[in-house]
């Protein structure tokens, strides 16, 4: 396959970026999109000029560190996706693709198409864990889960932290990610005690961070690659309510629920 | 010199019991005046972090990645072992660590293992705990799976998603302490050098990957959690940026590296299929559960599987192997494969691949069942190779995935150099020379939830570490050197790529020192693996500069710790003359082409301490000594 590729190239956050463009031959259908772009780095390398810096570690979906917006669509045209399980048999020889970093102000340009996700982290920070200090566990069996429970918070657990949902969303809001550790932790027993706080908290840091709101577009849901539903926004946003009508601290004192 | 172990005295059961009364506590006002580096944030870095940090030390985390949730434990999937006997079929403390030491092939030390048996039914406790969705029955109660090499149902699971599950439950416990500040998370930061001062390990230098700074970190102790070698052989199921250096770094800062050559061929990985092929994508080995493995009898037979009838399949593992048939152990499906392969009944493009059939799974459980088992992976075999498992075989090859050797550490996880640990696949200790499936994530959280806080306080209150600036003159030395051989990386301006040179050691590695070795093809190896090191110093293309973020630089460091690591295995592996666990010495097998062990010359650990670049590392011995099982011959059959 020939291929020409429109990639955006920035030195360092504060540089002026923009989209440069390659050729590419002797792509073969079975590569990977990642391993496409090692093979354009390849020839840069013997070209002399500089590699294309973009994030990725396990090239096998689970890690969450690839990203990119391919064509527009962050982790390219194939549903349920991540970039590095895309594989160039969805793109036709002769192909122009454009290529970007995630974008969001929340997400700043680190080098070319790496971004600064730790955004994400610091809202699990807030709150997305449940308080259980090592050595002071009861037996596994002794609290039982429904089967049903236990499969929802498996559902919303799956997240694997890209950060695609704030890429796909106009507002570049991370209320799918945030919904996602709220939904897993909430549909257990053992996430009860800390519920309302913890939805408050990481609501709170989510907005802290400077992503937007959700008005319901969907188009996080449809770039996930786990396929986290849209639902436990829903949730989320019953929680919030709830917790906001019944918390004595809500609107006082925000940072009480560390 | 023979290393002592220090395993406690006393009947097995007894010994973890015993060092716990007999260990010295450090009290809650002096553990906050204790700084201590954990370098790696995954099942075993990220427990140890968060425990170490929820005592009441100060912790510093290292990551290279963005976020301490990408760790490679994260690609975990079938499941983690514990001796829970939720399935009452006979199962306990005892036997699971009876099959993990006979898995190992008899090359672990028995106290460490019984050990981990024993804990291991605590961490599915503090996993719950944490909010793990393990898969469950209706009647809400966990449900088990049976995995390689046993006999029983003790591996519990998240749906494929086991490793990620469970790091991220670890993950939340370090973000909690993250954010109490009790741990300061570094990411994008990675461990270049180890600093010793006094003998004892009293830092890191580190380079921040995003802008290129040196920093010096001090500390009471350092702990070492970086994962496996894998990746010597470039092509394997681990994440691209797994690598060798912090250990390799602390090696030739004196720690001893044990066993290198006991790596881990997993059985079950998507066949390779092209030359730019970065990766090898692991198909869980639960699949065996359901599967069954087969090849043609006819060599060279290029019908559609689907066309070949039953009587012209080898089914050979359960052909071999009656009683553990598609469910026998990793080592031993996977060398079973290549025999195959080698007979010319491999199949796929490349002759390289061996089915794995659900046709007859799905007959008798249907399709939404084994959907409901398996689907994700599935789904993945399909993104990856574009063929319907459902329909189709699937095929599969043997790839590097584990490696069960590393630095080598006493009963606490501390190396030879007072004041290292070494936590979960960093170290050697607890698989032997073959690690079973469902184990790899029990040892990492086993190690840092419940083993290191314990020996990490004794450590402390024993030793009672003074303080260590940064200004010491160990510091400036490391520094020093850690600076100049990044700026020899930048000099050489040649003109490959880091990443070829990578290539270039990996088929060697692969061909000389993979599934099956010989004394000569290591020779080779041996031969080859200094010219392609000066060929990489003298041609190998770094682009930019140190003070910026610089993928070239990353990755060409690596490399180079893997062009003199890789001489070090390849000794290892020349100098144990027998054949156990992954490693499978050809000139040791019997009449039936089994592996054969020499307990009376090598039931030892064998631990190397760096001489120099290109020179011949010194051997120490760690005797193994079995007093509750009987060495027998590992049989499947």
């Amino acid at each position: 396959m020939n291929l020409t590729l429109y990639i955006w190239r920035q030195r360092d956050r504060n540089a002026r970026g923009q989209m440069v463009k390659y050729h590419l031959s002797d792509v073969s259908p079975d590569m990977s999109f990642l391993e496409m772009l090692d093979l354009l780095n390849q020839k840069l390398y013997e070209s002399g000029e500089e590699p294309i810096a973009f994030d990725h570690d396990c090239r096998e979906g689970i890690c969450g560190m690839c990203s990119l917006v391919i064509n527009g669509q962050p982790h390219g045209p194939q549903a349920a996706t991540t970039t590095c399980q895309l594989h160039m048999r969805k793109f036709k020889d002769g192909d122009t693709i454009y290529i970007e970093p995630f974008r969001a102000r929340a997400f700043p340009v680190i080098r070319d198409l790496v971004v600064d996700r730790s955004a994400l982290d610091r809202i699990i920070q807030a709150g997305g864990f449940i308080s259980a200090p090592t050595g002071s566990a009861v037996d596994a069996n002794s609290i039982p889960v429904p089967r049903d429970e236990a499969e929802t918070a498996m559902d919303a657990a799956e997240c694997i932290g890209c950060g695609a949902c704030v890429a796909a969303c106009k507002n570049a809001s991370a209320m799918l990610f945030t919904a996602a550790k709220i939904g897993h932790l909430k549909h257990l027993p053992q996430g009860q005690p800390e519920r309302r706080r913890r939805v408050l908290s990481m609501v709170e840091q989510m907005d802290a961070e400077g992503f937007g709101n959700c008005t319901n577009y969907y188009e996080c849901e449809a770039a996930c690659p786990k396929e986290i539903s849209v639902k436990f926004i829903a949730e989320m946003n019953r929680d919030y309510l709830k917790a906001a009508l019944t918390d004595p601290n809500y609107g006082e004192k925000k940072s009480s629920s560390k | 010199m023979i290393l002592d172990g220090k395993v406690p005295p006393g009947p097995l059961e007894d010994k973890w019991t015993e060092y716990r009364r007999n260990m010295k506590l450090v009290s809650p006002a002096n553990k906050r005046k204790y700084r201590i580096i954990v370098v790696g944030s995954g099942l075993a870095g990220a427990s140890a972090a968060a425990t170490l940090g929820q005592l009441g030390y100060n912790v510093d985390c290292f990551c290279f990645q963005d976020s301490p949730r990408r760790a490679h434990s994260i690609a975990a999937q079938g499941g983690i072992n514990a001796a829970k006997n939720y399935q009452n079929d006979g199962d306990s403390v005892y036997r699971l660590f009876y099959d993990t030491i006979k898995g190992g092939d008899f090359r672990a030390r028995e106290a460490n293992v019984y050990r981990l048996a024993e804990i291991s039914t605590a961490i599915i406790d503090q996993c719950v705990a944490l909010g793990v969705p393990f898969a469950r029955e209706y009647g809400g109660l966990l449900a088990n799976r049976s995995f390689g090499g046993a006999q029983v149902s003790r591996t519990f699971y998240a749906r494929g998603q086991t490793g990620q599950q469970l790091l991220l439950g670890a993950y939340s416990a370090l973000q909690r302490q993250i954010a109490a500040g009790q741990v300061k998370m570094h990411t994008r930061t990675e461990m270049l050098d180890l600093v010793v001062v006094n003998g004892q390990a009293r830092g890191i230098i580190t380079r921040n990957l995003v802008t290129g700074e040196i920093k010096r970190h001090a500390a009471a102790a350092v702990i070492l959690a970086t994962g496996g070698y894998g990746t010597v052989f470039y092509l394997s199921t681990n994440a691209a940026g797994c690598n060798v250096t912090a250990a390799y770094r602390a090696y030739k800062r004196g720690a001893l590296f044990a066993n290198p050559c006991f790596t881990q061929i997993h059985p079950t990985c998507i066949p390779v299929h092209g030359e730019h092929q970065s990766k090898l994508t692991l198909m869980s080995e639960s699949l065996r559960n359901d599967g069954r493995v087969w090849v043609p009898k006819k060599p060279g037979d290029t019908r559609h599987p689907n066309d070949i009838p039953e009587d012209e399949r080898d089914y050979y593992l359960e052909r071999k192997y009656p009683s553990y048939g598609n469910l026998s152990p990793r080592d031993i499906a996977s060398r079973a494969a290549k025999e195959v392969c080698d007979e010319g009944r491999g199949v796929g493009q490349l002759g390289r691949g061996v089915y794995l059939d659900f046709r007859d799974a799905i007959k008798r459980l249907g399709r939404e069942t084994i959907a409901a088992r398996y689907g994700n992976l599935f789904e993945m075999y399909n993104r990856i190779t574009d063929e319907d498992p459902y329909e189709v075989p699937m095929r599969i090859y043997p790839a590097s995935h584990y490696t069960m050797g590393g630095l080598w550490v006493d009963y606490s996880l501390m190396s030879n150099v007072p004041g290292l640990f070494v936590l979960g696949e960093a170290n050697f200790s607890d698989h032997g020379a073959n690690r079973l499936g469902a184990s790899a994530l029990m040892q990492g959280l086993a190690d840092g939830f419940f083993i290191i806080s314990d020996t990490l306080g004794n450590y402390l209150a024993t030793t009672k570490p003074d303080p260590v600036g940064t200004d010491h003159a160990a510091f400036d030395e490391a520094e020093t050197e850690v600076r100049d051989r990044l700026q020899k990386l930048l000099n050489v301006r040649g003109k490959r790529s880091p990443d070829s040179f990578h290539r270039a050691l990996g088929s060697i590695m692969w061909e000389y020192c993979g599934m099956a070795r010989n004394a000569q093809g290591l020779k080779k190896a041996l031969s080859e693996i200094p010219a392609i090191r000066e060929e990489f110093w003298r041609d190998v293309r770094v682009p930019g500069t140190g003070e910026e973020f610089n993928i070239a630089l990353e990755k060409a460091g690596r490399v180079a710790d893997y062009l003199e690591f890789a001489e070090l295995l390849c000794h290892d592996a020349l100098t144990r003359e027998e054949s156990c666990g992954g490693h499978f010495r050809e000139e040791y097998q019997d009449e039936e082409g089994e592996a054969l062990r020499d307990d009376e010359n090598f039931a030892h650990v064998a631990a190397w301490e760096y001489q120099g670049v290109g020179k011949t590392p010194v051997l120490h011995k760690e005797p193994l000594v079995f007093e509750n099982v009987e060495l027998t011959k590992r049989s499947y059959k």
